[in-house]
């Protein structure tokens, strides 16, 4: 039996489709995880970025942090935070957090450093503050690249945020955990596609806001 | 006016960017700062609206100190134009305009309104308005960073390098273009330059600048051309002088002979009685006396002149409008040494030889005549 045979069962049992474990609550769980991680990591890359990318200071901490960040085991810590703070959503947050940190964290410095000088010498000689130049010069232009850290971030959530399972949460991780325990493999496989579209259907998003927010003189490049 | 009182510029490193530097830059003309790189020519400019901080000394504008005012506002009522423009590429071009009156608050319809009619006074099509700066050229580029310095209708105007970036035909046009802005709308334009030559043909006042941030010379471009102070200076202005300083003298004077005209119909006897021993050439012109070319009288058959066969007649100056440089340009230019002279139409109205223009450049001289800017 190959995989598309063990998509074509799973996806063809009607079983799969409603309660507690079926795809839709699923999928749900796992967009609900995703999004909240993503808002935390958001929340905390995305003025550290900006800021430190508009006064072009503190580029070498940034990268030291991005590493230590990168080179943390995302299941590592989740059991680490499991064993320390009990049960609960927070143990799987910091580690999807600490994961999408640095992407978005480091793109956006890079973003903002990489604006063209010249217009923003521009903005503050005719008398721009510098909140305006950092949100209507340099946001506009540096935006391409901050969505693709904002993206790159995404992407690695959706398909880490499967470590839930671990810890008795749901998520799409759910189908690959019980389905492993349960030798099912059909389980395991349903499962593991449905992640991968998520992170399709992730990519697709984002290209769209893109489409949406980015100004047609900034996309030609 | 803006007075620059004993300003000196000292980076931390110990670098002087500008020393001890002293001057008034009037009203509603352009002072042109000139120099090699490292004079602090830009530094001085930057100065002026505290993008860059004096460490001793201070600049008065009308009177009171620069730091009298809220720095956002000082610099919303200075126009600042720089070398790449600068445009806002997520912006359309009449957006990049209005940045300043939305600045000031103006309302968007406003703003754009206004936009648009500083597109047509710096020379660009109002159709370009919806367009992002990646397409257009280098030179409309510019054209947009001068029409967003002025949107605001700021009284002071500083410019930084803005033509060095575009090919020298681009340039040509864009100095023109800033001339007759400037005569339009008066405004005290603070010009900044390494190019010598842009500096005398725009300024009504120059500032040689020399490493170290030391002033070599202030002056208008005709004294400069006439009397540079230093070796320096001397250098800097490069060769002829001389012949540079005739754009100051204006051709009015010259006294032009109708007589060596003769249209290409002419009979026989207008041919014979035209040409004199005083102008052994006759300039033949079409039937609406536009200039063809020079014959010798003898090889010019009346009914048969065949323009193909004329001598050039070298580049035409118009009186008046031109220089005395024009019209000795024109003379040299000519196999014949006599320059022409035309009207607004194209229609010779004279022609002048060298020998008239030297006197007239000699007279010039004698009467010091060189405050009176004229083109060409």
């Amino acid at each position: 039996m190959n995989v598309l045979n063990f998509i074509h069962a799973f996806f063809s049992d009607s079983s799969h489709w409603h309660g507690y474990d079926g795809i839709p609550a699923r999928v749900w769980e796992h967009i609900q995880y995703s999004l909240e991680a993503l808002g935390y990591a958001a929340l905390i890359g995305l003025p550290v970025g900006l800021v430190t990318g508009h006064y072009g200071r503190g580029g070498n901490t940034l990268a030291l942090i991005a590493t230590a960040g990168r080179a943390l085991p995302s299941f590592g810590l989740l059991v680490l935070m499991f064993i320390w703070l009990g049960f609960g959503l927070l143990p799987v947050m910091i580690p999807l957090v600490i994961l999408a940190v640095p992407p978005i964290l480091v793109t956006t410095y890079e973003a903002l450093r990489s604006v063209d000088p010249s217009p923003v010498d521009a903005a503050r000689g005719m008398g721009m503050t510098e909140s305006r130049i950092l949100f209507q010069v340099e946001l506009p232009v540096a935006l391409p690249l901050i969505l693709s850290g904002l993206r790159s971030a995404a992407i690695q959530i959706v398909s880490t945020a499967t470590i839930a399972a671990y810890v008795s949460l749901g998520g799409l991780g759910r189908y690959i955990i019980d389905g492993l325990y349960q030798k099912n493999y059909e389980k395991v496989v349903g499962g593991a596609t449905l992640v991968a579209a998520m992170a399709l259907v992730t990519l697709g998003i984002f290209w769209a806001v893109a489409r949406l927010t980015v100004s047609p003189g900034v996309r030609r490049s | 006016m803006i007075r620059i009182d004993s300003v000196t510029k000292r980076y931390p490193d110990g670098t002087v960017a500008v020393d001890r530097l002293s001057l008034e830059i009037p009203d509603r003309s352009i002072t042109v700062f000139v120099g090699p790189s490292g004079c602090g020519k830009t530094t001085t400019l930057r100065m002026i609206n505290r993008m860059v901080e004096p460490s001793e000394g201070r600049i008065l504008l009308d009177g009171a100190d620069i730091h009298a005012q809220p720095v956002n506002t000082l610099r919303r009522s200075m126009g600042y134009v720089i070398q790449n423009a600068g445009l806002f590429q997520h912006r359309t071009i009449v957006d990049n305009i209005a940045t300043v009156p939305r600045l000031l608050g103006w309302s968007k319809q406003k703003a754009r309104a206004r936009a648009a009619e500083l597109m047509e006074r710096v020379g660009l099509d109002t159709a370009l308005a919806k367009r992002y700066p990646y397409q257009l050229s280098g030179g409309q580029q510019q054209r947009v960073g001068v029409a967003r310095a002025l949107a605001a209708d700021p009284p002071v105007l500083l410019m930084d390098e803005p033509f060095s970036a575009v090919d020298p035909v681009v340039r040509k046009g864009l100095q023109d273009e800033l001339l007759r802005i400037q005569d339009e709308l008066g405004k005290t334009i603070v010009f900044v330059t390494h190019d010598i030559d842009e500096a005398i043909k725009l300024g009504t006042m120059v500032a040689v600048m020399r490493t170290g941030g030391h002033l070599a010379q202030y002056a208008p471009p005709a004294e400069l051309l006439t009397a540079p102070a230093d070796e320096f200076v001397e250098d800097f202005l490069g060769a002829d002088r001389g012949i540079r300083r005739l754009s100051f003298f204006p051709s009015t004077g010259l006294e032009l002979q109708r007589a060596p005209i003769v249209a290409i119909d002419a009979d026989a006897g207008r041919l014979g009685a035209r040409a004199s021993a005083d102008a052994p050439y006759l300039l033949v012109t079409d039937l609406d006396g536009r200039p063809l070319g020079w014959g010798e009288p003898q090889d010019l058959t009346a009914g048969s002149i065949d323009p193909a066969r004329l001598l050039s007649y070298g580049r035409p100056f118009m009186p008046g409008r031109d220089s005395l440089r024009a019209a000795l340009d024109g003379s040299v230019l000519s196999p014949t040494g006599w320059a022409v002279a035309v009207d607004g139409e194209g229609r010779a109205v004279g022609v002048v030889s060298q020998q008239v223009i030297g006197a007239a450049i000699r007279t010039a001289h004698a009467e010091g005549r060189d405050d009176a800017r004229v083109g060409g």
